[in-house]
């Protein structure tokens, strides 16, 4: 394998989705390629960094007046 | 009462016409929706617009949701389309259609190679911490395009699968996986610039 092809299923390897006969001589190039591992552990690095980052807080008073308008309109479709 | 139910249990309860099961529904995801909308967008207006549009549609096709999905994944659809229309007015593209956007099946011959290589300074869990890295991210993710954008924010950030991601944005499972990989090295490649240690930089030898 080379590290070309080894780019093309880079994603699969890190979801964990790869095929285990391709698993085994992706992780034998890995073994022998710096490069390549360190790109592996950057990209998982990168996808932590994002699922963990802090998200921009929502705004108390857009979350009252959204409630409120939510309570109206629910209130004029769901009249008895 | 609301705080203990399953999200499928208020959903059940909110068809029956239970405005309080719907509020606890809103309350359990508005954040997560307004996020996604916040980093599709970058504009906190835009991304209010964007969930009270969520909101608004989910609960008039409430009736018709037919709990294939989670009722996250869902409501993520939703706001997505929500934040493409947004996307294509600020382009001018009103008038393109969605293929155009989505584009044609994409392959992986053109993938860029990743340049800087090199192991990080310090943790994500570190990092992640610092005020400089939450501006670094932001950035980062401005300079991803947006046929890349949204699919990484779905797919990496809130955990869709790939079926998911698909189904959301209009496009295909495989079109999904190349620009996902796309986004993640374009991504990989700036935050290394950043975070990585210069002293350990290491050269890709592509003859093996």
């Amino acid at each position: 394998m080379k590290c070309e092809e080894l780019l093309a299923m880079l994603n699969d390897y890190v979801d964990g989705d790869i095929d285990p006969a391709i698993c085994e001589t992706f992780e034998k190039h890995l073994a022998g390629c710096n490069p390549c591992q360190v790109v592996v552990d950057n990209i998982r690095k990168t996808i932590t960094l994002y699922k963990d980052s802090q998200p921009v807080e929502l705004p108390i008073e857009f979350r009252d007046r959204l409630h409120g308008l939510l309570r109206e309109r629910w209130k004029q479709t769901h009249k008895a | 009462m609301p705080g203990d139910a399953t999200d499928t249990e208020l959903v059940r309860q909110a068809k029956a016409g239970d405005l309080a099961a719907f509020e606890a529904l809103v309350g359990r995801h508005e954040q997560r929706v307004f996020n996604l909308a916040q980093r599709m967008l970058r504009n906190c207006h835009d991304a209010e617009d964007v969930t009270q549009q969520a909101f608004i549609s989910a609960m008039e096709h409430l009736a018709g949701f037919r709990e294939e999905a989670s009722f996250s994944t869902w409501l993520l659809r939703i706001a997505t389309h929500a934040a493409l229309k947004i996307l294509r007015k600020r382009r001018g593209l009103e008038m393109v259609s969605l293929e155009e956007m989505t584009g044609p099946a994409e392959g992986y011959d053109t993938v860029p190679h990743p340049e800087f290589i090199a192991d990080w300074r310090e943790s994500p869990e570190r990092l992640v911490h610092q005020n400089e890295t939450q501006r670094l991210l932001a950035e980062a993710l401005d300079q991803l395009d947006e046929k890349h954008r949204p699919v990484f924010l779905l797919r990496d950030v809130e955990g869709l699968s790939v079926k998911e991601t698909a189904d959301a944005l209009g496009i295909s499972e495989a079109n999904v996986k190349v620009r996902l990989l796309r986004a993640r090295l374009q991504l990989r490649e700036r935050l290394t610039l950043a975070f990585g240690d210069e002293t350990r930089r290491l050269v890709a030898k592509h003859d093996h």
